[in-house]
This record gives C-alpha cells, sequence and structure tokens, in this order.
C-alpha cells in the first residue's frame, strides 16, 4: 500500500443484466476514485445502480467493461477464489438487514471471517472479543442475533466488518433497518471508525444519512451525477 | 480453513436441528443394523451347519443298502472288497439295529452297530480305556463290545466299564472298551451306542447282510471320482436295479449348504444395498433441502471470504458427518441386536465383524456420493445471488 496510489480506482465502469432478453444497462460508464481514509457516501434513488455499484465495489460481482483497481490490482482478471480472498481481507461488509447467522453467537459470527482467514481458535477468539469490546457489546458476547436487538445486531455486524482491519469497511444501508436514534447511535460508530483510520463507503437513499459523510457522490439511472466534498 | 474447524461447523449445524437430522440418518441407522443383525444370524447358522458336517468327515462316502430285486444285500466280505476300488483307502461295513442293553437292574434302549477293526479309521472312533475290536473278534464271532461314554453311564454310572458283562437281548457281552466322547451330529447323539463285531452283530440282529457302509477315500479330492466308480461297481452287483442303495457325500452337501449360503448372502448384501441407497437417496434429499434453505447462509460467507473449496468441505462433511453418525448407530444397533438374539433366542449368532466394518465405510462412502450433488451446488451459488435471496 503506498499512499501515492488511490484506494479505489473505477474507470468506465459498465455493467448490464439481463432481462427478458433485452439488455438492461445499470451501470454506465463511470469514473472515480477513492483515496485511503476517505468518508464518501454513494447517493441515489432506487434502481439507481447504487447496489449494483456496491456489489461491484465489495468484489461480490465482477463488471462487464472497463477497469476496477483495488489497492492497485485488477480486480477484472481475478479468479473466483482470489475475489474471496480480497473480500475478505480488504472489505469490511455492513449490511442493511445485518446478515449474522442466526444460529451463531455474536462472539462466533464476528470470528467467521478469521476463520476463512485461518487464525487459530485464540487468536480469532482474542481478536473478535476486542472487536465487540469497541462496539460496547462485551456484555453480550455469547447471545444469539435473535436475543439482541436490532441496534446491536448492527453493532456485531460492525464488529465482524472491521475484526479483520480490512482498509475499506463498505456499508450498504446500515441504518436502513433501524430507528432514528439507534440509527444515529451507528452512524456515530461509523464516523469513529473513519476517524480512527477507516476507508468508509456508505450506500444510502437517504441525504440526510448522505451528509454525515465528507464526500458525496451521486448516482442516477447509471450515471454519475455529482460528485463533490461536503463541508459538514 | 482446517478440517477440525469444519468437523465442528458441520456437527454444530447437525446439533441444532436434531430431529431432523436423526430422520435422516435413520435410513442408514436402519440399513446398516438389519444388515449386521442378519448377516450374523446367517454366519451363525452356516458354521453350526459345517461344523457338523466337517463333524462326519469330508472324505467319506456313506453307502445305504436298501435291497431291490434279486439281490437284495451285500455280505459283508463283498463289501470288504469294495476296498479294491481305486481310491479308497479304507471301508467300514456296518450292520446295526437296536436292541436292549441290562446290566444289573439296569434297562437301556441302546444302537448297537456291527463293525469291523478298520471303523476305528474310517469314522475316526477311539476307545479312551480298554482296546478297540480286532479281526480275531470277528473271526471267532467273540461276544465283547465297545461301549459309549452315554450308554456307560447310564448302565454303570461312574464305574469303569471295561471288563465288565452287559446282556443284549439276554445275550452276555464283555465289554473291553471305553469309546471316547463324540458328541452329536447330524444322524444324533454318537455316545449312545454299542459296537460289537459284525459277525456277532449279523447273529445278534437275525440280519443278513450289511446296511450301510462308511468309505474314506485317500483324500477329500477324490470323493467325486471314487464315488461314480462306487456307483457302478454297485450297480452291476444289484442288476442295476433301482433305489437299491444310495450313496451320501458330505463334500457334496457341504458344497450344497455352502453354495445356499453363498445366495444367501448374496440376497442379503442386495437388500443391504438398497437399503442403504434409499438412505443415501434421503441423505441427498435433505441436504439439498438445507442448501436451498441455507442460500443466504452461503451467501454470508461468501461475503466475508469463504472460498468455493470451504463452502464444499463444509456440505460435504455435513453430508458425510450425518451418514457415518448414522453408521455408527446402526452398528451399534445391529452388534447390540445380534448379541441379544443370540444370547436369548435359539439361533447361533456370530457377530459379522466384517460386514461391521463395510457396512460403516460403505455408509460414509454414501455420505461422500449423495453429498457431492448439494454440496457442489452450494458452492457454485454465486455471492450477490444467494444474498438477495430472503
Amino acid at each position: 500500500m503506498s499512499a501515492s496510489t488511490p484506494l479505489i480506482q473505477v474507470q468506465n465502469m459498465t455493467h448490464g443484466y439481463n432481462m427478458a432478453g433485452e439488455t438492461m444497462t445499470v451501470l454506465k460508464n463511470l469514473s472515480f476514485t477513492i483515496d485511503f481514509g476517505e468518508f464518501v457516501a454513494i447517493i441515489g434513488p432506487s434502481g439507481s445502480g447504487k447496489s449494483t455499484l456496491m456489489n461491484m465495489l465489495g468484489c461480490l460481482d465482477v463488471s462487464d467493461e472497463g477497469s476496477y483497481l483495488l489497492d492497485g490490482q485488477e480486480v477484472r482478471k481475478l479468479s473466483d477464489n482470489k475475489l474471496a480472498v480480497i473480500r475478505n481481507e480488504k472489505i469490511g461488509f455492513i449490511f442493511q438487514n445485518f446478515n449474522l447467522l442466526p444460529k451463531l453467537s455474536a462472539v462466533e459470527n464476528v470470528e467467521l471471517p478469521l476463520i476463512y482467514r485461518g487464525l487459530s481458535h485464540r487468536e480469532r477468539r482474542e481478536t473478535a472479543q476486542q472487536a465487540l469490546l469497541k462496539v460496547g457489546l462485551e456484555e453480550r458476547m455469547h447471545h444469539r442475533p435473535s436475543e439482541l436487538s436490532g441496534g446491536q445486531q448492527q453493532r456485531v455486524a460492525i464488529a465482524r466488518a472491521m475484526a479483520g482491519s480490512p482498509p475499506i469497511l463498505l456499508a450498504d444501508e446500515p441504518t436502513g433497518a433501524l430507528d432514528t436514534r439507534t440509527g444515529q447511535e451507528v452512524m456515530q460508530m461509523i464516523r469513529e471508525l473513519n476517524e480512527q483510520g477507516h476507508t468508509i463507503i456508505l450506500i444510502t437513499h437517504d441525504l440526510e444519512i448522505a451528509k454525515q459523510a465528507k464526500r458525496i457522490i451521486r448516482i442516477q439511472d447509471g450515471n454519475l451525477v455529482e460528485d463533490r466534498r461536503n463541508a459538514r | 480453513m482446517k478440517l477440525f474447524q469444519s468437523m465442528r461447523m458441520a456437527l454444530k449445524s447437525i446439533y441444532s436441528s436434531k430431529v431432523r437430522a436423526f430422520l435422516t440418518m435413520l435410513g442408514i441407522i436402519i440399513g446398516v443394523s438389519s444388515v449386521i443383525i442378519l448377516v450374523s444370524v446367517g454366519q451363525g447358522t452356516t458354521s453350526q451347519i459345517t461344523e457338523q458336517l466337517n463333524g462326519l468327515g469330508t472324505n467319506q462316502l456313506t453307502v445305504n443298502i436298501t435291497g431291490r430285486g434279486a439281490t437284495t444285500s451285500l455280505t459283508y466280505e463283498e463289501a470288504l472288497a469294495l476296498g479294491d476300488i481305486e481310491g479308497i483307502e479304507n471301508v467300514a461295513p456296518v450292520i446295526s439295529g437296536n436292541v436292549t442293553a441290562k446290566h444289573n437292574t439296569e434297562n437301556v434302549s441302546v444302537t448297537v452297530e456291527g463293525i469291523t477293526p478298520s471303523y476305528e479309521d474310517v469314522k475316526d472312533f477311539h476307545v479312551q480305556s480298554g482296546r478297540f475290536l480286532l479281526d480275531i473278534d470277528t473271526e471267532y464271532r467273540q461276544k465283547v463290545a465297545l461301549i459309549g461314554t452315554g450308554t456307560a453311564e447310564d448302565l454303570f454310572g461312574t464305574d469303569d466299564p471295561v471288563g465288565q458283562k452287559v446282556q443284549l437281548n439276554g445275550i452276555s457281552y464283555k465289554i473291553v472298551g471305553l469309546l471316547e466322547a463324540k458328541g452329536s451330529s447330524l444322524s444324533g447323539s454318537n455316545d449312545d451306542i454299542l459296537l460289537i463285531p459284525i459277525a456277532t452283530a449279523e447273529r445278534q440282529l437275525k440280519s443278513k447282510g450289511v446296511r450301510s457302509i462308511t468309505i474314506a477315500t485317500t483324500s477329500a479330492d477324490t470323493v467325486a471320482t471314487v464315488k461314480d466308480k462306487l456307483e457302478s461297481t454297485l450297480d452291476a452287483k444289484f442288476n442295476y436295479a433301482d433305489n437299491a442303495f444310495s450313496v451320501f457325500d458330505s463334500q457334496e452337501m457341504l458344497e450344497t449348504v455352502n453354495s445356499t449360503t453363498a445366495t444367501l448372502s448374496m440376497a442379503l448384501a442386495g437388500i443391504a444395498g438398497i437399503s442403504l441407497f434409499v438412505g443415501g437417496i434421503g441423505i441427498m434429499n435433505i441436504m439439498i433441502v438445507s442448501v436451498n434453505e441455507r442460500t443466504r447462509e452461503i451467501g454470508i460467507r461468501k461475503a466475508i471470504g469463504a472460498k468455493k473449496l470451504d463452502i464444499l468441505a463444509q456440505f460435504m462433511i455435513e453430508s458425510i458427518v450425518l451418514s457415518g453418525l448414522g453408521g455408527v448407530i446402526g452398528v451399534g444397533i445391529g452388534v447390540a441386536g445380534s448379541w441379544l438374539l443370540g444370547k436369548y433366542t435359539s439361533l447361533t449368532v456370530s457377530i459379522a465383524w466384517d460386514m461391521v466394518l463395510i457396512s460403516f465405510v460403505f455408509s460414509l462412502l454414501i455420505g461422500v456420493i449423495f453429498g457431492m450433488m448439494p454440496a457442489n451446488k452450494a458452492a457454485r451459488l454465486r455471492p450477490i445471488h444467494a444474498l438477495r435471496n430472503e
């Protein structure tokens, strides 16, 4: 990682889906870069293509055309297994509906990415406990998701996302399933993570949420229509 | 990801749906346990029959003479002359009948066999005390007898019978030897018996001619050829009358039993195979359902860094653990069931340990084969599709 190359470099990214025999272009020729330590909100109405963009940035899918350099590496050329390694090591996901495994306890959920990284049981447990401590859930370590409130579940998900200390945190409508107050708490936590040096990409349709980011990229109909710094 | 970790994850997932896991394993459990019990009972019975047949000797032929037409029987001299046929080592003609044996106040009905000294080698009967019958006893029609342990106990209790007198239908015989205990074979107890010289027996039993001849061949391999020669010789003697005699061959009987057993084993293996196959389909069925149900879980795992192989391993191990666990429970029930059957019923059961191993390995294999398809399906799910699934 060198500071001179941007963390994320998207160039002419184009992607479409086949729907009933017709190709629908969802991303049209997108280009932007994101540096280390940024806090970027990608905003757009539903159907604008922001979810597809998130899948691309999160290496869950690969675009039809264009290039996506992540930390200087061309993602489109990588095999499925290499993509899995990148998702594991470079990206932490925070989903709207938390996506915790219901049969595992909080600490086991947080351990999950570390299992796939091949850490020993003891290392995993320690790291996971540290992460849960950071989000203030050390008391609820052995509770299952169903025994936690929505806000607590999202905090577990945040702990899981940052347990492996990936450079990028990718949050997809992290407050979408929460009430305003707990949503604010979660946003507060995300801002703090950014202050600690994590690069954060926040995907949302809510301008109020997006305003808390330092930079806003607006997507409409698959086009990048606005990219501005936020004077908070 | 380490194997041990995968195993723990699989066990956890199975443990979290115990009833379903048990029902899934039921097919394998029933298959494995029934195979073990059936084969154990089958083996026990077969070994019992084989043992009894082997007790008759594997290089022996028994000729029973029923007599038809002009010639109705063989004299014992004629019977002894059969020993000239190539491949025959020894001939023991027997005249048998039942008499009442009496000593002091004890009365028993007992089988008497008139024999020649060759009987000792051919039938493998030996004396434990005293002496066996000699040629001279036959020549002079001596009234001497050998006594079986069963009859000796009936007549003399714990006293030594050798040298004592016994009345057979009122005629007095001197006991010269006590036979070794032989146990019982297919033809009944071998110990409730009296043996007397064949010439003496002709008069005692008022029976002209030999009723039964036991023949020892030089080896077990020549039994079949000797049997053919013997039959043609006897056919000539009885003027080709039908049913004048029959030749019994323990070797042939053994082969019949063995081939019956082999067929039976094949049938059992077939049934076992089918029930295990059905069990395997049950596992595949549940695994497919499980993969569908857990599409989201697979998506989450993939999003946070699980590789194809990790997911494949997870579901394969789950299916193998399911079938292996079913196998272990099946083996437990099978062995316990066989043991109980052997202990509490009259069935002879010998637990088929090779079958225990085979059926367990087979159940693991079922897990591998029938887990492959669902696991592969899971591994190939694309993370975005899996995540979108609600």
